[in-house]
């Protein structure tokens, strides 16, 4: 049960990713973003990360992109026209992305000689109690100084906005 | 395995309670909406119009299923599927009862009880927009299209100020498990008042107030439905459609209206709590209120305004009071009682939904999003960081 699942949500976050790559229409891209996110959140709550994946849930999915696909409908942007494909990409993509996938996984093989397979439920301290309790104790600085900067860009967003209009 | 059973079982038994509600709360809309512009509402189908919701659903599912040549054809048919799955999960995680022990399993009236509760029900909500901007985008119509641009700016804009006032009951009963929401309302002040978080839990009547109007944003209601505003739109983003698909935006949109009312009644009006403690005779009170129902229903059948009332008036008055009377049965009435008052409570504020929009005209584009921003986002900010301030000094 626990392979199976992983299994489906993995292959359906893998094929959103290329499908969000290759479709020519924004909003079919910006769909595909979302099924990626969707599948995250239930890998996430697979894993135990409870708090996590509700986020994922409701921040990317269900906000973020959200926006996305309102200002894609908005600017009723058309499917994308092929350009003319750099000479150099055209051979050399698919080979450096093998490369670059080939790379990773053996860093992570390396890294993690010792990683056992998970069981699902194992895991039980991603609840949004536990989560609140380390964020607010061990990782307070971060999480402040994360506000902080978030609270600038939305500034700057005002700032520039009003730019705009005037 | 035992769980998964279990799971099944309970499915089967919501599934088509929520499905039957859906479609008669079609027919109470109507029946509610006449009365209130004095009008008899339907009535040809069945006593009092009792079986149109069945005529609706074989006319809807027997109509032709027509698709314009025009439109995105993959979009078109999965936005109305699309919002209607996410509609129909959210309401999986709420709790109609206590922990209940029947015939020796036991078991939490509700289908899963997860400890982000809230999150996923905000989460799953928020994904239902994707259905209704998708059908707007697809139908290729620009009244369609306006409708869906409308509806995603109102749900991010009114997304907000819910989330606000969600968040400050949370500080009080310190959980997003819907059940233990639930029980940490549990209680009488001075042995008389609820202690739910609107009444004496926490005073909580702001929230209440902001949360039921965003609710009436989120799920395009009057006064808010401006994606669907006849006059200026047509219908909106679901003029193209026709038969089945544009029953599952219907549904859908009834499907969200019984989750916001079931979320404010966890989260605001204390759940299955009973309205006046058992000592003092709350659970006679359910077999008294369908024992007055009945009464009234018996009067009108022996003095009847039209002929049929004389029958019909006096079957469903002895439904009524067989009803009132299950309450007292001691292995059914504990989980009856908990299910009347959560279903008398959510099914108030449906009432309360259906009212408003009998009362209250539509508000205009710009009124709606300077309304959200200019006053519920500030309004709900401050009664957070009140409610907080008031948490902060009670807890030291």
């Amino acid at each position: 049960m626990d392979v199976l699942l992983f299994t489906f949500f993995a292959l359906v976050a893998i094929v959103g990713a290329v499908s969000l790559v290759v479709q020519k229409h924004p909003i079919s891209s910006a769909l595909s973003l979302v099924s990626v996110m969707v599948a995250l959140s239930v890998l996430f709550l697979l894993l135990g990360a409870e708090f996590i994946a509700a986020a994922q849930l409701v921040v990317y999915s269900g906000a973020i992109m959200v926006l996305f696909v309102f200002v894609i409908m908005l600017l009723n942007a058309g499917a994308e026209r092929e350009s003319r494909k750099a000479g150099l990409a055209q051979f050399l993509g698919l080979p450096l992305t093998a490369a670059l996938l080939v790379f990773a996984s053996y860093v992570i093989t390396q890294s993690m000689s010792n990683a056992k397979a998970v069981k699902f439920g194992a895991f039980t301290g991603g609840g949004p109690r536990e989560v609140g309790w380390t964020l607010f104790t061990q990782y307070l600085l971060p999480f402040e100084v994360t506000s902080i900067l978030i609270l600038v860009a939305i500034a700057g967003a005002v700032v520039l906005a009003r730019k705009e209009i005037d | 395995m035992d769980f998964i059973l279990l799971s099944i079982l309970k499915t089967a038994i919501a599934a088509p309670v929520l499905l039957g509600t859906l479609a008669y709360l079609v027919w109470i809309e109507r029946k509610v909406l006449a009365h209130v512009q004095l009008r008899i509402g339907p009535s040809r189908v069945g006593p009092h119009g009792l079986l149109q919701p069945i005529a609706d659903a074989i006319k809807l599912l027997t109509k032709e299923d027509f698709i314009p040549s025009y439109v995105n054809k993959f979009y078109y048919w999965l936005a109305p599927w699309l919002a209607l799955m996410f509609a129909v999960t959210a309401i999986s995680v709420i709790p109609v009862g206590p922990v209940v022990e029947v015939f020796g399993i036991k078991t939490n009236m509700g289908q899963a009880d997860i400890s982000i509760g809230l999150l996923l029900i905000l989460g799953l909500t928020g994904m239902g927009v994707y259905g209704i901007a998708l059908a707007g985008w697809s139908s290729n119509n620009k009244y369609s299209l306006l409708g869906g641009l409308r509806s995603s700016a109102q749900m991010i804009a009114y997304e907000l100020p819910m989330a606000m006032a969600i968040a400050s009951p949370l500080l009080i009963v310190n959980t997003l498990n819907l059940r233990e929401i639930v029980n940490a309302q549990a209680g009488y002040t001075f042995g008389i008042v609820p202690n739910w978080n609107v009444l004496g839990g926490g005073l909580q009547i702001f929230s209440f107030i902001i949360y039921l109007i965003c609710a009436f944003a989120e799920t395009n209601r009057i006064p808010f439905d401006l994606p669907e505003a006849e006059n200026e739109l047509v219908s909106g983003y679901n003029t193209e459609y026709s038969s089945m698909k544009f029953a599952a935006f219907f549904m859908a949109e009834y499907c969200n209206i019984i989750t916001a009312c079931s979320v404010a009644t966890t989260l605001f009006l204390g759940g299955w709590h009973p309205i006046i403690p058992n000592e003092l005779g709350g659970q006679f009170l359910p077999t008294l209120i369908c024992m007055f129902f009945a009464g009234v229903l018996f009067y009108h059948a022996l003095n009847p305004s039209r002929p049929s009332d004389r029958l019909s008036m006096g079957v469903i008055g002895a439904v009524i009071l067989g009803l009132g009377l299950m309450f007292q049965v001691p292995v059914v009435k504990d989980l009856a009682q908990p299910l009347f008052w959560f279903a008398s409570k959510a099914g108030f504020l449906i009432f309360f939904f259906i009212w408003v929009r009998g009362t209250v005209p539509r508000f205009r584009y710009d009124q709606l999003m300077r309304f959200a921003w200019l006053f519920l986002f500030p309004a709900a900010l401050l009664n957070l960081l009140v409610t907080a301030f008031i948490v902060a000094v009670k807890s030291n």
